[in-house]
């Protein structure tokens, strides 16, 4: 009877992964396929990969997907960090009401925030485009940096930027030399939260621009009405490089640990 | 050590600007004529009374609910088998599956719901695999059941992970427990394992049931324009049509139908664990 139900368990399970992996899988193989066809492969070729590269929209849009991506977790991060920081030391009451309406962008569905903005910029008359997205982007990415700095904060003992004092550090030294470390989990996750919600919104940057910058899913978005398979060409790529950032984020971490197993060998 | 809080000023600052104004300005445009510059605006429900009175906009907002209704019940009947097996699985393989579930969420969403298109399309694979079963030329591309397929496939990993998260911070002593005071492998399920990751159920349902409620590019690639949902109007107020004004109304309706669902999704959650005592 109970090896029955692992059988059913097993079964499904590998179902559910074939039915993760079958879109991406499928689109890997028919970016190399030699026709238009979506359904046929026909032969092995390079051709849509070619016409990618020769497409300068397309270039571009991969080019503002990245810059946008790089620069609204850097920024987020670092105010994500310190408004962490400065909301875990302000009263009670601040704080309750910050962290509500922080939560609003989590929250609300994504197309309410995307109009939210959208109906800011036009109303205040900020032609859309690039800086409205970044902006955009900096502003649904603090949150997430918030909510995963926050707990880190919290397990924290209060006093320990008082010690830092104590002994003679000046505020600044206290926060970089000493919270700041103690809480760095928490900002490496956020900025990695960051980075991916930026990377893969659609909605709200396809509102908040108007029509002349394109980031990669809203070029998917406006080709997708015919069928075209540089996008297949220009989605492996992105899986390609999503991979790699991946395995950089798993592998540095085991590295950094077996460097700092190996110091601690030196100095014993 | 008071000093520390100005660091938060900043971003007060930016909060209200960026977060509190935007919301203010959906709900003043939901609320007053087209047409009007910041100075000076005329109030109207208008807006509101249009999407009530017009029985298209009427069926669009049921067809938004019922399709996400239906995707949530899927997600549940299909997720909570695959985030039981995981759960029961040793550590290294489970953390094995959860990183298998969660990498293809790193791919862009519309990326991976295009790549259906293909599948699903006139002579691909998925027609050749029902082609075996006898269901020769199905239509599959553009109808209600494709659009369904790219909304559980784009949200059951939320449902799957979520209820994993709470069977695996389940006390395993009360399985024993249960067993111990002679309950068999079904009632120990559906007396202790299935009340006790609810809460994962139902966190699930949000994470599932909200954004399936307001999609709009699942519908619009999979749906081929054909199947309309209420973010499909809405895109459609902004973008095509220039009407702001009616847009910000179906969106403060929809918002509003979103909060009174999560609400009672919550409520009905503290009702099962026992009078809410989450909070504490």
């Amino acid at each position: 009877m109970k090896k029955e139900k692992r059988i059913i368990g097993k079964v499904l399970m590998i179902l559910m992964i074939l039915f993760f992996y079958l879109p991406i899988v499928f689109m890997i193989i028919f970016s190399f396929n030699e026709s238009k066809s979506l359904t046929n492969f026909t032969g092995f070729s390079f051709n849509w990969y070619e016409k990618l590269f020769q497409n300068r929209d397309m270039m571009e849009s991969l080019y503002v997907t990245i810059t946008v991506a790089v620069i609204a977790t850097a920024v987020s991060t670092l105010v994500g960090t310190i408004s962490a920081i400065g909301l875990s030391k302000s009263s009670k009451i601040v704080k309750k009401i910050m962290m509500q309406l922080n939560d609003f962008p989590i929250m609300n569905p994504e197309i309410v925030t995307a109009i939210g903005l959208m109906l800011l910029f036009i109303t205040f008359h900020i032609e859309r485009g690039f800086m409205t997205m970044l902006l955009a982007h900096i502003t649904f990415c603090i949150p997430y940096v918030i909510l995963s700095v926050m707990p880190k904060i919290r397990s924290l003992d209060p006093n320990l930027a008082d010690a830092a004092m104590d002994l003679g550090a000046t505020p600044w030294q206290a926060l970089t030399k000493v919270l700041v470390p103690q809480i760095m989990p928490g900002i490496i996750s956020g900025a990695l939260i960051a980075f991916t919600m930026s990377f893969d919104d659609f909605i709200i940057s396809y509102f908040v621009t108007g029509g002349g910058v394109k980031n990669l899913s809203i070029m998917v978005y406006t080709m997708s009405k015919r069928v075209n398979p540089t996008i297949n060409a220009i989605s492996t790529l992105v899986v390609v490089l999503i991979t790699i950032v991946l395995v950089i984020i798993n592998v540095v971490p085991l590295i950094k640990s077996r460097r700092e197993k190996k110091d601690e060998k030196v100095i014993n | 050590m008071k000093r520390f809080s100005q660091l938060a000023w900043p971003y007060m600052i930016w909060v209200v600007l960026m977060i509190l104004l935007p919301m203010l300005l959906i709900l003043v445009y939901s609320l007053t004529t087209s047409g009007n510059e910041i100075v000076n605006f005329t109030f109207t429900f208008a807006h509101f009374q249009k999407f009530f009175t017009d029985p298209d906009f009427l069926l669009v907002l049921w067809r938004s609910l019922t399709i996400a209704v239906k995707t949530t019940i899927i997600c549940v009947i299909l997720g909570y088998p695959v985030a039981y097996f995981i759960a029961r699985s040793s550590d290294r393989v489970r953390n094995i599956l959860v990183l298998a579930i969660t990498l293809p969420m790193w791919i862009n969403m519309l990326v991976r719901t295009y790549a259906w298109i293909g599948i699903l399309s006139d002579g691909g694979i998925a027609q050749t695999i029902l082609g075996f079963f006898g269901l020769k030329d199905m239509e599959l591309l553009y109808t209600e059941g494709s659009v369904l397929l790219g909304m559980v496939y784009n949200f059951i990993p939320f449902m799957i992970l979520q209820i994993n998260t709470s069977l695996c911070k389940m006390d395993k002593s009360l399985l024993e427990a249960s067993a111990d005071l002679g309950a068999n492998k079904v009632q120990t399920f559906l007396r202790v394992t299935f009340p006790l990751s609810l809460s994962g159920v139902v966190s699930g349902i949000t994470l599932v049931f909200l954004p399936a409620v307001s999609s709009f590019f699942i519908p619009k690639l999979l749906g081929g324009g054909q199947f309309f949902l209420i973010g499909n109007v809405i895109e459609n107020q902004f973008i095509t049509v220039g009407e702001w004004n009616f847009g910000s109304a179906i969106s403060m309706i929809m918002a509003v139908i979103m909060m009174v669902c999560m609400y009672a999704i919550r409520k009905i959650d503290e009702h099962n664990s026992g009078g809410g005592n989450q909070e504490s």
